[in-house]
């Protein structure tokens, strides 16, 4: 019969207009910003700094490396590096970024940065209500803005942030023994112990998260 | 760009004043109906084509020659761009060229999740091109609606395994980046399971309706022979009755292990184009049941690849895979350096579009649409 075919589309369009009422899976439309969907924890959107403790310009653990400055594919992070050596959370000497600007208009939220970063100092953040009124310097973020507490992490990424906290309690741990075994070896044989302490924050060789040293 | 037409009225045709007129019709780029930022230049006698040609480029974002510049990794979330709708099977395509180039295994597990990836990224793909073809048709809304519902579930399976909907930049060189969430593959089997009744439904919507197939049937036939020679690939050349699918053809990844049909069309005309579509999301929800029941555990990323400082030696490769559109290919020339020395991306929707002038010619201007349509093509990809 002609017309059959669509008289069985219409028939699809009233079961699903009539299960509207009745289903509340067919319901699809959420309120916004009235009502919100629950966060996909994995979610990601823009970079933020990590800082550990109580004090974001102490804690941060970015030792301005510019690691994810020349990674970053569209070049939206801009680094200048400390002339001096100042006292992360734990008490040591570290390099810091004196600036460190995320222009927010060019980042792509590849978190590309975040595969890079050897220190576990850049994540990407949840916050998705950025809208300003000016489009150049607002959405340029400076360090401040930038940074954010590991708290803060734990919120929004808790499987991923246990398991970064583990991995960098491990590699604490890892240097703490490193750092006493040196110590303890240190009335044996003066000249090893004269280099260690000679050799900078970070033992070259491998990528030490910064203020790992407990 | 020259977008100026060589004159189609021989001189003798104005002579005729009482003839009808030739009239040349810029379609777009502000079209709706052209999917993008698309122009075509029609000259039409009354309603019909009597030429068209498409005009592209205004899309263009250098990506290629951008890639010269990046690192190998640089690269991969441009590729989510080019076709932003199956953002997982454009990195893969990309991934599986540079595995190619530095010789780097893929282990088991990341194998699976790459099949299961682009598999819901087929069917997210097709359903929504089947929603935006009712679309053009006048189906104003409601098959896409239908499709866009399912879509978004898939998005939040994305969005929960890779952190982005639909810029996944998920897969690296030598597997996954990060592994299946707790739980994903639970609600992902539970939502492979529904899809079946949505394919039922989706096909009781349109597949016999009358109006649709007046408007698709027997419209824009390609013949087995211009859709190979003019290179086309992907669901519209099986549509023209050409057994040619890379998942089988290739067989990239491990898609020997799994036991799928390729659907083939008779006709080549819109109407199987449509039904192609239909059919090959059966086929993947196949592959999905049987890719999510043999999933084995393991890792997901071969170690021995590094993510910063990555140099394959020096060479070239091409990595091709059947994204929903066709054939997606990377070519990769490498000196030993960070960067690739040539770049190069054989776009299946740039090709696909190359045919759109012998389709359309002697159709209506409303079928022009539901050509450009049924060819399902995505501007970030002809345009690159």
């Amino acid at each position: 019969m002609f017309g059959e075919g669509i008289l069985k589309g219409l028939a699809e369009t009233a079961r699903n207009f009539l299960g509207s009422y009745v289903s509340k899976k067919r319901l699809t439309t959420v309120q916004y910003p009235e009502e919100r969907l629950p966060q996909i924890e994995a979610y990601r959107n823009f970079p933020f700094l990590v800082y550990d403790g109580e004090d974001w310009q102490q804690g941060l653990r970015c030792v301005s490396c510019f690691i994810c400055e020349k990674e970053c594919p569209p070049k939206c992070i801009i680094i200048e590096k400390s002339t001096d050596k100042k006292p992360d959370a734990v008490g040591k000497l570290q390099f810091y970024p004196k600036v460190f600007n995320i222009d927010i208009s060019v980042c792509m939220s590849c978190q590309i940065c975040v595969e890079v970063c050897p220190f576990d100092a850049i994540k990407m953040d949840t916050d998705y209500e950025l809208s300003t009124t000016n489009r150049f310097s607002a959405l340029l973020w400076d360090k401040q803005q930038l940074a954010k507490s590991n708290e803060h992490y734990h919120k929004i990424h808790p499987t991923e942030a246990a398991a970064v906290d583990a991995q960098l309690a491990a590699e604490r741990a890892k240097v703490a023994a490193k750092t006493k075994a040196a110590a303890e070896a240190r009335p044996a044989s003066p000249t090893t112990a004269a280099n260690t302490n000679g050799s900078g924050p970070n033992p070259a060789d491998k990528p030490v998260p910064a203020g790992s040293e407990k | 760009m020259s977008t100026t037409i060589e004159p189609v009225l021989a001189p003798s045709s104005s002579a005729n004043a009482g003839e009808s007129q030739l009239l040349e019709l810029s379609m777009g780029p502000q079209h709706p109906s052209t999917h993008g930022v698309f122009r075509m230049d029609v000259v039409l006698d009354g309603e019909r084509v009597l030429r068209l040609k498409p005009v592209f480029g205004y899309l263009h974002r250098n990506h290629e020659k951008i890639a010269e510049q990046e690192s190998y990794l640089g690269s991969m979330p441009y590729t989510d761009r080019l076709d932003y709708i199956c953002s997982l099977t454009n990195n893969w395509a990309y991934a599986l060229a540079v595995e190619k180039l530095a010789g780097i295994q893929v282990p088991e597990r990341a194998e699976y999740i790459r099949i299961i990836t682009a598999e819901l990224t087929r069917f997210l793909n097709h359903s929504a091109l089947i929603g935006f073809l009712t679309q053009d048709m006048g189906a104003s809304g409601t098959p896409l609606m239908y499709a866009f519902r399912e879509r978004e579930t898939i998005l939040d399976l994305f969005e929960s395994l890779t952190g982005a909907r639909m810029m996944c930049n998920y897969m690296r060189f030598g597997g996954c980046r990060v592994d299946l969430p707790a739980g994903w593959l639970d609600q992902t089997r539970k939502f492979v399971a529904t899809l079946p009744r949505f394919l039922d439904e989706f096909e009781r919507l349109l597949a016999t309706n009358e109006i649709l197939m007046a408007r698709t049937q027997g419209v824009g036939v390609m013949s087995k022979e211009l859709a190979i020679n003019a290179g086309v690939t992907g669901p519209i050349l099986r549509a023209s009755g050409v057994n040619y699918d890379l998942r089988k053809v290739d067989k990239y990844g491990i898609y020997d292990r799994f036991a799928f049909k390729i659907p083939l069309g008779e006709h080549g005309d819109t109407y199987d184009r449509y039904m192609i579509r239909l059919l090959e999301m059966r086929e993947s929800l196949k592959i999905l049941n049987q890719a999510l029941k043999d999933i084995p555990e393991g890792p997901i990323v071969d170690p021995k690849t590094k993510i910063r400082g990555f140099k394959p030696r020096p060479g070239e490769a091409y990595g091709r895979i059947e994204s929903p559109k066709g054939e997606l290919g990377f070519y990769l020339i490498s000196d030993g350096t960070a960067n690739p020395y040539r770049y190069r991306v054989r776009s299946c929707c740039m090709m696909n579009l190359t045919v759109l002038e012998q389709l359309c010619i002697g159709h209506n201007v409303a079928d022009v649409v539901v050509i450009l349509g049924s060819i399902d093509i995505v501007m970030g990809e002809v345009d690159r």
